[in-house]
């Protein structure tokens, strides 16, 4: 048997040539295993019925076909191939236009009405191969449910024979191979099936696929169980079936940490939030409004959607609770006009209740709607939905993987997320722990007091911002969203009527004291008047007195002068002598 | 024994592997005893005309296709176990 030459050989030429990785075009897969499935090796994919091998396996030959010049070979022994082409139209593959030049399906489902005599092997199979590699240099193989051909073998030592003829005639030939299996669930979660145990051992590369239904929800994930001589993610990987195929969550890898971090502010939409913040939220942060039902944490994030939009931003508002036009409505009745920016396209409205399936479905959902759209803002309303039944394990992750990518795409994120009455004892422990990990927080709650509820708001963290203490109040009117002060008495924030009272009896004290004031110095320019006066009217009879009083005196002197005249006129006519005695 | 049509025999083996060999042995041995004189065989190695194996289907070696007489019937391995390759051939009722 030439086998071990032909190992030996291969294992030198695959030595020799180091050879990268063949990409899977899998969003998400090559992530997990540094680039793809080994180059010129063989990869072992087991998974139970419906766990998604052949889409995996078909993804895999067609993205070589189309995108890497790896013309690929499907090797179909369960499915037809007619059935396989028509099961991946839905992903738009368009495997048709390829043609059989770029990727060839050949059929090799066992014949229902063959007959077994004695051993057989697969090299004829190998030798039909061979032909239609060299026909349409073909890099790339796919044997999708191996398991169908190993059954019709008699026993395990043909079996592991075959399955040793296929690998290293994969490793002669250079063949990126992908082999499926069916596993049960069980044998995915340890070890494969006793048949196909010593061929984990054998290939380079394993990959388990598993799908599990929690409480009513499909969860799918998978597993790179082993691959030589590269690190991975170890970790089970959850995946959809999505619209174009297979897309892996992958969480945060070393690849993606750099993130490019922005000093830039967006508006709240909220002007005294804004001034609250700082200046606004960053953009490509994520924010977190929390808040029990009715705190207007839709309408917040609504105020947000119509700013970005005011800045001709592409915006998604995804919205679980009420339909995307309820919203609108609802929205337009605090002056928060939506509808021109859904008419001119830059603000896309998306109903979540059409997502079902689980939190990963849901993620891969928005992540689609976001790239469609290229959104750079994106409100959901509430995040804490894909928490709900079925998901409360699998939701943390995802939500963590949103942070993550919104941030690699520096899509400034706002999320709300309903907080019950028991999680609102434990605030830090909000749904999906997602507070943890956003970068602003404000949180909405309502402050009963004196018989009425009014919407308190304050900034629990905002990271790398300066923002305030307060707790101030959110006001929804006509007119708008707006924030006010609140007035603090005796120790408590005073909120609505009760801060409207407060208010007005300030101002009343105010006027009060205005006009006290505008009294008081009318009554001083009253009196300074009359003292003027009064001090005119004296200088007045001063000025008279004086005059008075030089009249006098001149009046005297003459008077004296006529007397002395007059007496020496008299002198004069009664003789001088009796006059000067008389003086004397 | 009654003389039938001719049956026509097509063998799709593999090079000189031990179970092709097998499968030409047994099958001349099996036409010698209960075909003699109306068959006739074609041996195809599917290395040397892979084109064959991939028009037919032929996925497993070695494999013995019935052409004639009709139904063609197909049947897998070294047909060492003779009596159910004589069922499938037709030839099951015939004792040994």
């Amino acid at each position: 048997m030439p086998q071990i030459a032909s190992t030996m050989k291969s294992f030198r030429t695959r030595v020799a040539k180091t050879s990268p990785k063949a990409p899977t075009g899998i969003t998400g897969f090559d992530e997990i295993c540094g680039g793809g499935l080994p180059r010129g090796s063989t990869t072992l994919l087991v998974g139970g019925p419906g766990s998604g091998k052949t889409i995996f396996a078909l993804q895999f030959a067609m993205h070589g076909a189309r995108y890497c010049k790896e013309p690929a070979i499907f090797v179909a022994f369960e499915e037809t191939s007619k059935r396989v082409k028509s099961n991946a139209e839905s992903f738009g593959w368009k495997i048709k236009e390829l043609g059989p030049s770029k990727l060839f399906f050949l059929d090799a489902q066992p014949m229902s009405d063959r007959v077994h005599s004695g051993t057989f092997d697969l090299s004829g199979m190998l030798a039909a191969l061979e032909a239609q590699i060299n026909k349409m240099g073909a890099r790339r193989i796919v044997f999708d449910a191996l398991d169908i051909l190993l059954a019709l073998l008699p026993d395990e030592a043909a079996k592991r024979r075959e399955v040793y003829r296929l690998h290293d005639w994969l490793r002669e030939h250079e063949l990126t191979g992908l082999i499926t299996s069916k596993a049960s669930q069980e044998e995915t979660n340890c070890i494969v099936q006793e048949s196909f145990s010593f061929m984990q051992f054998m290939v380079d590369c394993a990959v388990m696929l598993n799908h599990t239904v929690v409480q009513g929800v499909s969860q799918r994930s998978l597993r790179v169980q082993k691959y030589r001589g590269t690190s991975f993610d170890e970790n089970q990987s959850p995946f959809v079936i999505g619209s174009r195929g297979i897309e892996v969550a992958v969480a945060r890898t070393s690849s993606r940490v750099q993130i490019s971090v922005t000093n830039e502010r967006v508006s709240s939409g909220v002007e005294r939030l804004d001034t609250m913040l700082g200046g606004g939220y960053y953009r490509g942060a994520s924010v977190l409004i929390t808040g029990f039902p009715g705190t207007a944490k839709t309408t917040l994030s609504g105020a947000f959607a119509a700013a970005a939009c005011r800045r001709r931003e592409r915006t998604i508002f995804v919205s679980f609770d009420s339909d995307g036009a309820e919203v609108v409505r609802n929205l337009a009745s605090v002056s928060i006009g939506l509808n021109r920016y859904i008419k001119n396209g830059c603000l896309r409205m998306v109903s979540g209740r059409t997502i079902s399936g689980s939190a990963e479905t849901f993620l891969v959902r928005i992540k689609a709607l976001a790239t469609e759209h290229k959104a750079r803002c994106i409100v959901i309303d509430p995040v804490s939905t894909i928490s709900s039944s079925g998901n409360e394990l699998t939701a943390y992750g995802v939500a963590e993987r949103l942070i993550d990518w919104s941030k690699t795409m520096g899509t400034t994120l706002v999320c709300t997320s309903l907080l019950d009455e028991v999680s609102s004892h434990l605030l830090a422990s909000s749904p999906l722990r997602i507070s943890k990990m956003a970068d602003t927080w404000i949180h909405l709650n309502y402050l009963v007091q004196a018989g009425e509820r009014n919407r308190g708001m304050s900034i629990i963290k905002s990271r790398g911002t300066a923002h305030s203490n307060q707790v101030r109040e959110l006001i929804l009117n006509d007119a708008g969203v707006t924030v006010t002060d609140t007035y603090t008495a005796e120790g408590e924030v005073l909120m609505g009527t009760l801060r409207w009272e407060k208010e007005s009896a300030e101002r009343g004290a105010k006027d009060m004291a205005e006009v006290a004031g505008r009294v008081k110095r009318v009554r001083l320019d009253a009196e300074e008047a009359e003292l003027e006066v009064r001090l005119k009217a004296l200088q007045v009879e001063l000025e008279a007195k004086q005059v008075e009083k030089a009249l006098l005196v001149s009046t005297a002197e003459s008077r004296e002068g006529v007397l002395l005249q007059g007496r020496s006129r008299m002198r004069e006519l009664r003789g001088a002598d009796t006059a000067i005695s008389r003086q004397k | 024994m009654n003389r039938g049509a001719p049956y026509r025999f097509r063998l799709y083996v593999a090079g000189d592997a031990q179970n092709s060999a097998q499968a030409i042995a047994n099958l001349n041995a099996l036409c010698r005893e209960h075909l003699p004189d109306r068959h006739s065989i074609e041996i195809v190695d599917v290395f040397r005309k892979p084109e064959y194996a991939l028009a037919e289907s032929i996925f497993m070696t070695p494999t013995l296709v019935k052409l004639g007489p009709l139904p063609v019937r197909t049947i897998v391995g070294t047909l060492s176990q003779t009596q159910p390759v004589l069922h499938a051939l037709g030839l099951g009722t015939l004792s040994v």
